[in-house]
């Protein structure tokens, strides 16, 4: 596993800022840490986890533990004990949606509707363990965000419009929360109706915002699947809202978006 | 035809989209001053269209720390040609004030009559979508997921190297 970006770490004088790039899981994770220091030796921890996640849960390496597990060469009680606590929160979650997300897909265990959320908010502690109070951690457009952006001013997110991909459909703003989003528009239709096994086809997109992003890329992944219901849905689900975007450009929300002040 | 070349257009928009707002989150983890400092906008915009010539491009990487307040001569960044499905595309940006001035691409692929309409139509998208993320003082972007593939690492490239 060859690494095409440096680990070196640029920070600038004033404001603190310290960005970092890492390609891992055949997406981009991007780190953003706001808080004064070098922060060279939390980076690399948080490079040295993203990789593990990828080794110990990518369906499409065959060494992998998920891949390993599927094809029942392993067993649960033998593989990297974070899978099980992926598994958990996978039917933690699976229980939210009414079944709508599920790990499990052709009758084979695969978490990777959760597995990049989780290892986003995981990142996220990483920094915070790390001393970082002020952060934000982005994997492929899922944000978990730390603190905020300056000292008095929260994080302002925007959200693609996955009708065109050239804007900016609305921002939102806030501390310590958690932006996922989702839909077919850059990896065509991969979300499939669980219960139809067909893929997902009634909305464009869907932007899911709370406090843990674990929670909030299974719920927007569960909500494009659930198209309309999704708002009426999430409304059951405390702290959590979703935007859901259709295909002609009309949006709406649940009753907690935007979610103002966190 | 110009199905493939629009095809290719909202890719390059979408790519260059998530990119360009993304700029506040991308790191600066690999600093390197590339090329030489932009002279200035006026003349140098007749290039973006026309010249499929890419530039021999010195690669200076130096691991220390970028600009503090040194940032008001512009500079010109240049990202790692990367393969698309197309072919080789690389993108360069010029960074004035922090801020980005200018975004072209510098090599892409050729041979085609398609790629004079990628440059007229998809080179003014490049740079409206890139402005319009200068001004909108986003920190970070959410959207469907993004792929590490193509033209996407080109241009980040590019604006991981301008550290912005």
């Amino acid at each position: 596993m060859s690494r095409t970006v440096s680990r070196a770490v640029t920070t600038l004088e004033a404001p603190p800022r310290t960005r970092y790039v890492e390609h891992c899981m055949g997406t981009v994770f991007s780190v953003d840490v706001r808080d004064r220091g070098e922060w060279s030796a939390a980076i690399d921890d948080l490079v040295d986890w993203l990789h593990r996640v990828d080794e110990v849960f990518s369906p499409f390496k065959p060494g992998s533990d998920v891949s390993r597990l599927a094809r029942g060469e392993l067993r649960l009680a033998d593989a990297d004990p974070e899978v099980r606590t992926v598994l958990e929160l996978c039917a933690e979650v699976s229980a939210t949606t009414e079944g709508t997300f599920t790990a499990l897909v052709d009758g084979r265990i695969d978490p990777t509707g959760l597995v990049k959320g989780w290892a986003v908010e995981r990142a996220s502690a990483l920094l915070r363990r790390h001393g970082s109070a002020n952060h934000a951690v982005n994997g492929g457009g899922d944000v978990q965000l730390a603190g905020e952006a300056a000292p008095g001013r929260p994080w302002t997110v925007g959200i693609v419009d996955p009708n065109d991909r050239t804007r900016v459909l609305t921002t939102v703003e806030g501390r310590d929360f958690a932006v996922a989003s989702s839909g077919p528009a850059e990896r065509g239709a991969h979300i499939r109706d669980p219960f139809t096994g067909r893929p997902a086809a009634g909305l464009a997109g869907t932007t899911v915002v709370g406090p843990s992003l674990t929670r909030a890329d299974a719920y927007a992944t569960a909500a494009f699947v659930m198209g309309r219901d999704a708002v009426r849905w999430i409304a059951g689900v405390p702290e959590y809202a979703v935007l859901a975007v259709f295909p002609g450009g009309a949006t709406v929300a649940s009753r907690g978006w935007p979610p103002a002040g966190r | 035809m110009r199905r493939a070349a629009l095809a290719i257009v909202s890719t390059v928009a979408a790519l260059v989209m998530l990119l360009s707002f993304k700029t506040h989150s991308v790191s600066s983890s690999r600093p390197a001053a590339i090329g030489a400092a932009n002279t200035g906008d006026g003349s140098a915009t007749g290039g973006d269209s026309g010249s499929t010539a890419p530039p021999s491009t010195a690669t200076s990487t130096h691991a220390g720390s970028t600009k503090g307040g040194s940032s008001s001569a512009a500079k010109t960044y240049t990202g790692d040609s990367t393969d698309t499905q197309w072919g080789p595309v690389q993108v360069q940006i010029t960074v004035q004030s922090g801020k980005i001035t200018k975004v072209a691409v510098v090599d892409y692929p050729h041979g085609n009559p398609r790629d004079d309409e990628i440059n007229s139509y998809a080179l003014p998208q490049l740079v409206q979508a890139t402005m319009s993320a200068q001004s909108a003082h986003i920190d970070t972007v959410s959207g469907a997921t993004v792929t590490s593939d193509g033209y996407l690492g080109s241009l980040q490239s590019a604006l991981d190297r301008a550290g912005l």
